[in-house]
């Protein structure tokens, strides 16, 4: 999907100048940016450079120090705005799955469509069938999480979401805790989910399904949106010094002659530059 | 090796597994002789007499021990219920954002805790007496319910919210994320498992409220509310004879075993699955 395509589309969420502090400690410094429907984002960086607390103010798992968000146009930094409400419509699939390990999977998916959604058991489970058969877990219905592998959690964990029939799925770093050969399962189910145009917001390590899939990949860096694009811009021909160090780290790995750079970069991080650009925002 | 043993002083002459078997040999030894002396010094006729007459086994058996047993159990669950409830209450009560909230119930629990059990239950014993016209309902069983109850829920509060924090906090995450309210999440994602990590203790809690059932007799209870200690403890005043109370110890053993065993179970149930 081509920039211009995105621009006459209808927009899900509106970040303006989001920012974010732990204490002293300044994570987000002021985000702008906007998610279109049917959109996939994926969002890159090194650790702590804010993407997770970025996506985790969207539904205010995080509660924002300054700025808006505002999420089919309800302000969800306005205090009297009923979160709850704005949740049930933003799927959220964790790290670590953060399945309930007390009931079954199908009961997984029904209790958020039955408890909130206020659905009968009966259209609450037939629902739950169809997105566990879309996960490809449906003979797994009668397990509990503890008996699933973590490939086959993380799945259960999308179709948890999925039942909600969310606007919007938010997925923080849905593959980093899982066995490498579990990973493929997840990220092909994302795939699917993504080509069946889902509006999907990524933080993701996973450059070659960033680059497959998504539509705009934003890189990160000291709480700054450093560079943002498609994905062959971004990752493909980086502009910005520090998405070309990232980018040229995650992809090769094993490169020879690198002990020690990460703590430049690192260093480099936190006496970030507001305004690499001199164009006024912290934008490139 | 050859240096190792040429190390050593020469003098013990023992390695050291030998040593180990000998200190053993020595400990089955000590114990061997203590246990003859008991058998030859020991008057077993007497100790029988006293402890196990058939006679009395039978009149203890047959007098009124069903009902006392009963009444043990009676007590016991009543006072674990209104426990189990009132603990759940102040666990949530400590750990809300109500600040004085936390405060009311941190008192109680350091309170009740720091009192003897015996004392709360004298306390509403005379509390109808104190306050003319006050009924507990219930009496004797509602007095007892409520005295041991009181005490054991500061017990319990303290276990249930650790068992609350034990819950991960990207259960609350997942729930709210899915738009669940706060207080719903907590009745169905939180609670559900808090209780399954704190089954165990709260099993040792019941334990421990079985026997204290037996301070019942601190009420002035009649025969119809004997629990078991009250009831072994009559008949063997009147018959100077300790047999109705061996048999009384038994039937709490009888309750309170299998409760150990399951606990046990459970535990290491809980241990295989973390």
């Amino acid at each position: 999907m081509s920039a211009s395509q995105l621009a006459n589309r209808e927009v899900v969420v509106d970040v303006v100048d989001l920012k974010k502090s732990f204490g002293d400690n300044e994570v987000l410094k002021g985000i702008s940016g906007q998610i279109h429907r049917g959109e996939v984002i994926c969002v890159i960086g090194p650790s702590g450079s804010g993407k997770s607390t970025l996506l985790r103010c969207l539904n205010l798992l995080e509660q924002p120090t300054g700025g808006n968000v505002f999420v089919e146009g309800v302000e969800v930094t306005d205090p009297d705005c009923d979160i709850d409400k704005v949740r049930a419509d933003m799927g959220m699939v964790f790290q670590q799955f953060n399945l309930f390990p007390h009931l079954t999977v199908l009961e997984n998916c029904t209790i958020g469509q039955m408890v909130v959604r206020k659905r009968s058991k009966s259209d609450a489970e037939a629902k739950a069938r169809e997105n566990l058969l879309r996960v490809g877990l449906a003979d797994k219905e009668g397990a509990y999480p503890g008996q699933l592998s973590g490939g086959q959690q993380q799945r259960v964990a999308i179709a948890r979401a999925l039942s909600m029939d969310p606007e919007l799925m938010l997925f923080d770093e849905p593959t980093s805790a899982l066995d490498p050969e579990l990973v493929g399962d997840v990220l092909s189910v994302m795939r699917k989910l993504a080509s069946e145009g889902m509006t999907m917001f990524v933080v993701t390590h996973e450059m070659a399904f960033a680059r497959d899939v998504a539509d705009r990949v934003i890189f990160m860096d000291g709480g700054y949106i450093v560079e943002e694009g498609a994905p062959d811009q971004v990752i493909g021909n980086p502009q910005h010094q520090r998405t070309k160090t990232f980018l040229d780290r995650v992809l090769n790995p094993t490169k020879v002659g690198q002990i020690g750079a990460e703590d430049e970069a690192h260093a480099a991080r936190h006496q970030s530059v507001p305004d690499a650009d001199g164009d006024g925002d912290s934008r490139p | 090796m050859s240096t190792v043993t040429a190390d050593r002083p020469a003098r013990t002459g023992m390695s050291p597994r030998k040593r180990a078997q000998r200190m053993r040999m020595i400990q089955y030894v000590v114990l061997a002789a203590v246990l003859l002396v008991i058998l030859f010094v020991a008057d077993w006729p007497q100790i029988q007499k006293v402890f196990f007459r058939p006679d009395m086994i039978e009149a203890t058996l047959k007098q009124g021990l069903p009902n006392a047993l009963k009444n043990t159990i009676v007590y016991t669950i009543g006072a674990f219920v209104f426990g189990l409830v009132n603990g759940t209450i102040l666990a949530l009560m400590r750990l809300s954002s109500v600040a004085p909230y936390r405060w009311l119930s941190t008192i109680y629990i350091e309170f009740f805790r720091g009192l003897p059990a015996i004392v709360v239950l004298i306390a509403f014993g005379l509390l109808p007496l104190a306050f003319p016209g006050m009924l507990i309902p219930f009496d004797p069983y509602g007095t007892v319910w409520l005295a041991l109850g009181l005490v054991a829920s500061a017990y319990m509060a303290e276990t249930i919210r650790a068992g609350i924090q034990a819950v991960p906090k990207g259960q609350i995450e997942a729930a709210r994320s899915l738009g669940m309210p706060a207080g719903t999440a907590t009745r169905k994602i939180v609670l559900p498992q808090a209780f399954r990590i704190v089954t165990p203790p709260l099993t040792n809690e019941l334990i421990l409220l079985v026997k204290d059932s037996s301070l019942a007799y601190i009420l002035g209870l009649s025969g119809a509310a004997f629990e078991l200690t009250k009831y072994g403890r009559d008949l063997a005043n009147t018959n100077a004879n300790l047999t109705p109370l061996v048999i009384a110890g038994f039937c709490y053993l009888l309750i309170t075993l299998p409760l150990s065993i399951i606990v046990r179970r459970m535990e290491a149930r809980q241990k295989k699955e973390r």
